[in-house]
C-alpha cells in the first residue's frame, strides 16, 4: 500500500519544478515561460490580477489541465505521466470550498482517511475532528455544507485538504471571503503545519497583508505581458522591483 | 511502506507502551485500537515510549492526545521529537477541552403534507397572477428565450412523439383486432382505435412524453439558478420571477401540446392503418370508419385537454425547480419532483374531464 506522506526521504528532489510552462486556449495564450522551483517546506504564493492564468497554473500544477507547453513535477514526478502518484503527495482547497454535499462536515474529512487509510471508523472520526478543530469548526462537525457559511465552508475544504498531512498542500485563495481575523487565523495555521510538518504549501491569493505573513517567496503573473514578471521575496520585490505593475501591487497594498 | 507497531512492557507499576515507525494516518491502522485498549488496561502510570518512533503527523499526534486525555497527569511521554511537540503543542491549543460533542443522529428531514400542499397553492396563485400582470410587466418578456423554450419543447420532442403515436397505433390496432375478430367486429377496430387515440391517448401521451422532456428540464434548469443564486439576484433587481421565468415557460409548454398531441394522433391513425391494410381492409373502408366514429369535435376535445395538461406540466416543473434546496442533491430532486407530479396531475386532470364531458354530454 502506498500513501501520502509515507514517501522515503531520500528522494529529496524539490517539492514542485515548472519548467517553461505554457498554456493556450485555441489561438488564445494565456501565459508561457514561466519557470520557477519550489523547495520542500517553503510557502510559496502566486500572485496576480485577474484574468492572469493564476488558477490555470495552479490546474496544471494539481494534473487538472494538462499544459499545453512545458513540464511540471511534483516531489519528481511529471505532473502528466504520473498523475496518480503525484495526487498522492497533495492536497488541494478549491475556491469554493467543494465539499461534497450529501456528507456532514465531519464525513467530507473523513473519506480522504478512509480512501487511503486502513484505520477502523473510531479512528478516522477522531482524527477528522481534531481537523476541523485545527481550523475552529468544532461545533459544526455534525453540519452539512449546505448549512455553514462560505467562510466556514473554506476553512473545511482546508481540513479536508489537511487530512491525510499531505506534504504539499495547495490552496485557492484561502483566505478570499473570510473576516480578518479569521484570516490571519488561517495564516497562522499555515505557518504552524509548516513548522510542525514540514508541509509544503503553495497559495493563490491577493492578500497583501498574509502574502507579507506567510510567503517565502512569490510569483507575479500577468495578463499583458502573458507570463511572470517578477519572482522572488515578498519584501525584497516590494523595495527593488522596477516593473511597474509590481510596483503599483505591492505599494497599493502597502499603504492600507 | 512501513507500519506502526507497539510493544507493551511493565516497568513495576507501570506500564509502557513503546511505539515504533512512523506514527502517519496510512501506516497508523495496525496500532491505533491496540494502543487505546493498551491504554485503558493500564494500571499505574501510564509511560508512551516514543523514542523508536518516526514522524508524527496529525493523525499520529491525534491518537497521543487523545491517550494524554483520557489518561491525564497518570501519563506521560518520553522520546517525543521536538517536530512531534510542537505539533502536539499546536494541538492542544486547538481542541476544546472536554469531551468531543456527541455525533448526533442525522434527523431525516420528513416533508411537511400539509406546508408543501400550501407551497404548491401558493405558487399556483402567485403565477395567476402574474398572469394578470402580465401586460404591465411585458419588457420582462424576452422573445429569445421564449423561442428557445418552444424549440426545446415542441420540435425537438416531434421525431419522438411521431414514433410513439406510430407504435402505439400499431400495438391497438393489433391488440384489439385479434378478439375482436371472433366477434366479427374486426371493421370496428379503426373506430375504436381513433376514438381513444383522438380523445384520451394522444394529449395523454404528449403529456407523459412532456413532463419526462420537458417538466424535468424546466425544474433542473430553474432549480440550478436557484442554487446560484440567480432567483435571488433576480428578486433583489425587482424582477418578477413569475413574468420573467414561469409564464413564458407555462406558455410554451401550452403552445406545443396541442401540436404534439395532434402528432400523436396522425401517427397513430397512420400506425393502425398500417396494421389494417396488413389485415387485409381498403384504406377508404378505413377512412369510413374514422369519420363515422369521431370526427373535428373529438380531435378538438382532445387538443384543448392537451393545452391543459400542457399549463399544468409547465406550472409543476417551474415550481420544483424554483423551491428546490441547497446542493446538487436539490436539483435531482426538483426534477423527478417535476416528472411524478406532471404525470399525477395529467392523469388526476384526465379523470375530471372524463366526469365534465359525461355530464356536459361531449
Amino acid at each position: 500500500m502506498t500513501g501520502p506522506g509515507t514517501e522515503p526521504p531520500e528522494t529529496e528532489s524539490p517539492a514542485i519544478v515548472v519548467e517553461d510552462a505554457g498554456q493556450s486556449f485555441g489561438a488564445r495564450t494565456i501565459f508561457e515561460n514561466v519557470a520557477f522551483t519550489i523547495a520542500r517546506g517553503e510557502v510559496f504564493v502566486i500572485l496576480g490580477g485577474s484574468g492572469c492564468g493564476k488558477s490555470t497554473l495552479l490546474k496544471q500544477m494539481i494534473g487538472l489541465l494538462r499544459p499545453t507547453k512545458g513540464r511540471i513535477s511534483v516531489r519528481g514526478h511529471d505532473v502528466v505521466a504520473e498523475t496518480v502518484a503525484v495526487r498522492l503527495d497533495i492536497g488541494v482547497m478549491f475556491q469554493s470550498g467543494a465539499l461534497f454535499g450529501s456528507m456532514t462536515l465531519l464525513e467530507n474529512v473523513m473519506l480522504p482517511l478512509a480512501l487511503f487509510t486502513d484505520l477502523p471508523r473510531r479512528a478516522r472520526a477522531e482524527i477528522a475532528r481534531i481537523k476541523l478543530d485545527l481550523v475552529g469548526l468544532a461545533e459544526a462537525i455534525n453540519l452539512l455544507p449546505s448549512e455553514i457559511s462560505g467562510g466556514m465552508a473554506k476553512r473545511a475544504a482546508i481540513a479536508r485538504a489537511l487530512a491525510l498531512d499531505p506534504p504539499i498542500l495547495f490552496l485557492d485563495e484561502p483566505s478570499a471571503g473570510l473576516d480578518p481575523i479569521t484570516g490571519a487565523g488561517l495564516d497562522r495555521l499555515i505557518l504552524d503545519l509548516r513548522a510542525a510538518l514540514g508541509c509544503t504549501f503553495v497559495v493563490v491569493t491577493h492578500e497583501l497583508q498574509s502574502i507579507f505573513a506567510i510567503a517565502d517567496r512569490c510569483v507575479m503573473l500577468d495578463r499583458a505581458a502573458k507570463g511572470m514578471i517578477a519572482l522572488g521575496v515578498p519584501r525584497d520585490l516590494q523595495q527593488t522591483s522596477t516593473h511597474p505593475t509590481v510596483r503599483a501591487f505591492f505599494n497599493r497594498e502597502a499603504q492600507a | 511502506m512501513t507500519a506502526a507497531h507497539l510493544a507493551v512492557t511493565h516497568e513495576q507499576a507501570d506500564t509502557v507502551i513503546a511505539l515504533a515507525g512512523p506514527l502517519t494516518a496510512p501506516a497508523l491502522a495496525p496500532v491505533w485500537s491496540q494502543t487505546k485498549d493498551a491504554a485503558r488496561r493500564a494500571k499505574g502510570t501510564l509511560i508512551l515510549d516514543l523514542v523508536a518512533a518516526g514522524p508524527v503527523d496529525t493523525s499520529g499526534a491525534t491518537l497521543l492526545l487523545s491517550l494524554e486525555r483520557e489518561h491525564g497527569e497518570r501519563l506521560t511521554m518520553r522520546g517525543l521529537g521536538e517536530q512531534a511537540g510542537a505539533l502536539l503543542a499546536r494541538l492542544r491549543t486547538a481542541v476544546p477541552e472536554g469531551a468531543p460533542p456527541k455525533v448526533a443522529p442525522r434527523t431525516v428531514l420528513r416533508s411537511d403534507f400539509r406546508k408543501t400542499l400550501l407551497t404548491r397553492i401558493g405558487f399556483f396563485g402567485e403565477s395567476v397572477i402574474a398572469a394578470f400582470a402580465l401586460p404591465a410587466n411585458l419588457r420582462l418578456l424576452r422573445g429569445g428565450d421564449f423561442f428557445r423554450l418552444t424549440e426545446r419543447a415542441g420540435s425537438q420532442a416531434v421525431p419522438l412523439i411521431l414514433m410513439m403515436g406510430f407504435l402505439i397505433g400499431m400495438i391497438l390496432a393489433f391488440q384489439s383486432a385479434i378478439p375482436m375478430r371472433q366477434f366479427g367486429a374486426d371493421i370496428y377496430v379503426a373506430a375504436l382505435v381513433s376514438l381513444s387515440l383522438f380523445r384520451e391517448l394522444g394529449p395523454l401521451l404528449a403529456a407523459i412524453i412532456l413532463a419526462g422532456r420537458t417538466g424535468s428540464a424546466f425544474a433542473a434548469e430553474l432549480g440550478t439558478m436557484v442554487v446560484n443564486e440567480e432567483v435571488a439576484a433576480m428578486t433583489t433587481m425587482g424582477i418578477d420571477i413569475g413574468t420573467m421565468l414561469v409564464i413564458p415557460r407555462v406558455v410554451a409548454a401550452m403552445l406545443v401540446m396541442p401540436i404534439l398531441a395532434a402528432g400523436v394522433d396522425i401517427a397513430g391513425i397512420v400506425g393502425m392503418g398500417f396494421v389494417l391494410v396488413i389485415l387485409g381492409y381498403p384504406p377508404a373502408a378505413i377512412i369510413h370508419q374514422i369519420q363515422m366514429a369521431t370526427g373535428p369535435g373529438g380531435l378538438l376535445l382532445g387538443l384543448f385537454k392537451a393545452i391543459v395538461f400542457g399549463a399544468a406540466i409547465g406550472l409543476i416543473g417551474c415550481r420544483a425547480g424554483l423551491t428546490a434546496g441547497g446542493g446538487p442533491r436539490a436539483v435531482g430532486e426538483a426534477a423527478t419532483s417535476a416528472v411524478v407530479g406532471g404525470i399525477v396531475a395529467t392523469i388526476l386532470l384526465d379523470g375530471l374531464f372524463a366526469v365534465i364531458f359525461y355530464r356536459l354530454g361531449l
